[in-house]
């Protein structure tokens, strides 16, 4: 059941960003700001939290689910450690995805031709 | 005849847009939620067999996608299947990775500093930085609220 969830939720929000995508002039990276600044705020009030018990990675995995992690993470490191969390508790929370980005982008490169990914 | 020429070209300017969005969100929603469903999979597993905590399965799961992401970009696949998907590609994590990737394969002619490096945040730049400003103003906002209890 969790992994129809998982596919409903995480299909929905992406018809989200399709239609930002068609409906307005919105580029992809302006979307992806939109939908992670989102993630943050949605995340404060609460709500991704309860759709990430529902629906797993459907919750997650989407770039709102970044938002969520930055957001958890800064809840997270100014309980823990206060004024300083403000700082830490984002980026330190999301090292996992953003690292593995940029690692693995370093190793794609080392071993693919220069050429137009378009 | 001809005005039904002319009203059928003006059926078709009215109603192929539509469709087109709608075309385009059928492929968001099956590529989108595929993606996501090989996510749940991903934490099932990591949870059930390798008995990482839940917590520390979901990051292990995206880690996963972005490395998946980051072949099938590396051989081509992400972008083909990006022109259908459209949003479908992008929104998961697959697609910040995919973001990442391919400007630094694309740029690499330019060099590991000034292309590879650079480039690689020409999109992943602006979504850390305005992600981590919501963060920031988030934790302010708790850190207040902590210490003077409003």
């Amino acid at each position: 059941m969790n992994y129809l969830w998982a596919f409903v939720v995480g299909g929905l929000i992406c018809v989200a960003g399709q239609l930002l995508i068609d409906l307005t002039k919105l580029t992809p990276a302006r979307i992806l700001v939109l939908f992670v600044v989102s993630g943050v705020v949605l995340s404060a009030f609460g709500v991704w939290e309860k759709l990430v018990d529902f629906a797993g990675a459907g919750a997650t995995v989407p770039i709102l689910g970044f938002g969520h992690i930055l957001a958890q993470g800064v809840e997270k490191a100014v309980a823990q450690s206060g004024f300083v969390g403000i700082f830490t508790g984002g980026i330190t929370a999301c090292s996992g995805g953003v690292t593995a980005s940029l690692i693995f982008a370093l190793i794609a490169s080392f071993f693919s031709k220069s050429k137009s990914q378009s | 005849m001809r005005t039904n020429k002319k009203q059928y070209s003006k059926m078709v300017k009215n109603s192929s847009p539509k469709s087109h969005i709608l075309r385009n969100c059928i492929w968001a929603f099956f590529v989108g939620g595929t993606i996501c469903f090989v996510g749940e999979v991903l934490i099932k597993v990591y949870t059930a067999y390798f008995n990482f905590s839940v917590g520390d399965a979901r990051q292990l799961a995206s880690i996963t996608l972005v490395g998946m992401s980051a072949l099938l970009t590396a051989v081509g696949w992400y972008n083909r299947i990006a022109r259908r998907a459209g949003a479908g590609t992008l929104v998961p994590i697959t697609g910040f990775a995919n973001a990442v990737v391919s400007p630094a394969i694309e740029f690499k002619a330019e060099g590991f500093v000034t292309g590879v490096a650079c480039k690689m945040f020409i999109i992943a730049g602006p979504v850390i930085v305005y992600g981590t400003l919501a963060s920031v103003i988030y934790g302010a906002v708790l850190f207040v609220k902590a210490r003077y209890g409003i």
